[in-house]
């Protein structure tokens, strides 16, 4: 009989029996998530999978850490609802790998931004926010107006095919050129723009 | 309890799973802490465990106060999981949905003000816009929706048309206003106009008609020639005298300018050409908050005189007075 004394003197036998008893809670809220139909298929025939373009402009999203001040996930509440749109689903982010939710809201959120502004007014706002928002404490991200250097898409979509997003293989040799001669901010624009459509329109 | 299979699981399993380990660990911890409780304890007395020398531990039984506090968290989660969603696909016998709460809120809401939007959406735009009450929903709606581009005073950026001049790019009616939050506004002009051949000698030249024609002191020899290659490169838009036409080329002969009047910002924008939106939003903003955004935007001062009565736009209105705050979006600040 497993006691007291057995288990405070055995390190291994603790840390078996701690993973096992704090594993519950992630084998019941965790592994279902893979297996329900509204966190694995998109809600509608509007989710796709990111052009080369806009996984470009995703990356530099995360490597400028948009995500440390910006959500994307509208909760159901009308307070919410009435200034972004309809609330987040599931299956809106079933090409996200790693969906960039965030959990801090600095600035807006930005889930349903896609559409909600000209390209025009995100050039201007990132590369300096007062200038059309003279209230805003955003930082400027002047240095997003260059040339965009992304070696790798082809490697990135192949990894992302490897967890379930259906990228051809025809799409992926295409992919170098869709970024070719495009600058950074182009590709963040091209990732704010497609962002939140699927549901744009349903109130 | 709500038995029935509306499933989003792709199979029966993950519902049996779920259901299998949340009770069994639930009724697991009781029932440990029951077996724990019955297991020899010495009241007053150690383990006969020394370490670090002097260091012993008592073999006391639970205190009481932590024993049912337990017991209490275990039947707090069994109620809780008969009342509420979490076992399986079994919803709970109150039938809770998050989605079901947002619905509720949202009838709440639409109870409480879908009247006052009513009210004002069966109005002319004009007497909308003259109701001190509209003007403050519609200003409250603006900022929410409106300011980030056309600025929280509405007077616009370069490259944002300001809103509260008399000059409109698509009509300040009340129809070509609505029409224009609905469905929003696409504008281009192309690079050179409608004559590509157009080198930058002659585009400086151009630049500085454009400018005469708004009154500013231009160099004359440059200002002769642009104004011979006027016509063919920008009338055809913007009209042989530069006064544009709306909902097709901006006015080039009065004092108001989009992208800047100083005569780089004209040969930039001849150079390169200009592409525009204004996005649509009349789906998302729905027929009565675009009613009072019409109003509210027309009664800044530029709305259009054409079939319009004589009544200002801006006049104060004796309305109602303690009338029910207007529902603005929170307008929480960026």
């Amino acid at each position: 009989m497993l006691n007291h004394d057995k288990i405070e003197r055995s390190v291994p036998l603790l840390i078996v029996l701690t993973i096992v008893t704090i594993a519950f809670g992630g084998l019941v809220e965790i592994v279902p998530l893979f297996f329900q139909k509204s966190t694995t298929t998109p809600v509608n025939e509007l989710v796709k999978p990111y052009d080369p373009l806009r996984l470009a402009g995703r990356d530099i999203y995360i490597r400028e850490g948009c995500y440390n001040c910006h959500s994307q996930m509208i909760r159901p509440f009308r307070a919410e609802t009435e200034r972004y749109g309809h609330y987040s689903v599931a299956g809106e982010f079933v090409y996200d790998h790693p969906f960039q939710w965030g959990s801090k809201r600095t600035g807006p959120d930005l889930h349903r931004v896609g559409g909600r502004y000209s390209d025009q007014w995100h050039y201007t706002h990132l590369m300096n926010p007062r200038d059309v928002v003279p209230e805003s404490n955003m930082p400027a991200y002047s240095w997003l107006d260059r040339p965009l250097k992304e070696p790798n898409i082809g490697a990135k979509m192949a990894a992302l095919r490897a967890v379930g997003v259906p990228y051809t293989d025809k799409e992926i040799a295409e992919a170098p050129k869709a970024v070719e001669g495009k600058t950074e901010v182009q590709a963040l624009i091209a990732y704010l723009q497609g962002m939140g459509l699927a549901l744009k329109q349903t109130r | 309890m709500d038995l029935k299979n509306t499933s989003d699981f792709v199979s029966g399993f993950w519902n049996m799973y779920v259901i299998v380990i949340t009770l069994v660990s639930v009724i697991g911890c009781g029932v440990f802490l029951l077996l724990q409780d019955k297991a020899k304890t010495n009241a007053g007395n150690t383990t006969g465990h020394v370490w670090d020398e002097t260091l012993e531990e008592f073999n006391n039984p639970l205190p009481n106060w932590w024993r049912w506090m337990f017991y209490i968290t275990v039947v707090f989660a069994l109620v809780y999981l008969a009342l509420y969603p979490g076992l399986g696909n079994m919803g709970g016998s109150f039938g809770w949905t998050m989605r079901g709460q947002y619905e509720a809120e949202m009838k709440k809401a639409d109870d409480q003000y879908g009247p006052i939007f009513k009210k004002f959406q069966s109005q002319d735009i004009r007497a909308v816009a003259a109701n001190s009450e509209a003007r403050e929903m519609g200003q409250r709606l603006f900022l929410t929706y409106c300011a980030q581009c056309h600025g929280s005073d509405a007077k616009g950026a370069k490259g944002f048309p300001n809103l509260t001049d008399q000059d409109w790019l698509f009509g300040g009616t009340p129809a070509q206003i609505k029409e224009s939050i609905v469905k929003g506004r696409d504008a281009a002009m192309p690079a050179k106009g409608i004559k590509p051949d157009l080198n930058a000698d002659q585009i400086k030249d151009l630049a500085n008609y454009v400018r005469s024609l708004s009154g500013i002191s231009t160099d004359s020899i440059r200002t002769q020639r642009g104004k011979e290659l006027f016509g063919q490169a920008c009338g055809a838009c913007h009209g042989p005298d530069g006064k544009g036409m709306v909902g097709v080329a901006p006015n080039l002969s009065d004092k108001v300018w989009l992208y800047g009047s100083k005569e780089e910002d004209i040969v930039e924008t001849i150079t390169k050409g200009r592409i525009n939106r204004m996005p649509a939003f009349g789906e998302f903003l729905g027929d009565a908050k675009v009613h009072l955004l019409t109003a509210y935007v027309y009664g800044l001062g530029g709305g259009a005189k054409d079939d319009a009565p004589a009544a200002p736009a801006a006049a104060p209105a004796a309305d109602a007075p303690a009338a029910p705050a207007a529902p603005a979006a929170p307008a929480e600040k960026k």
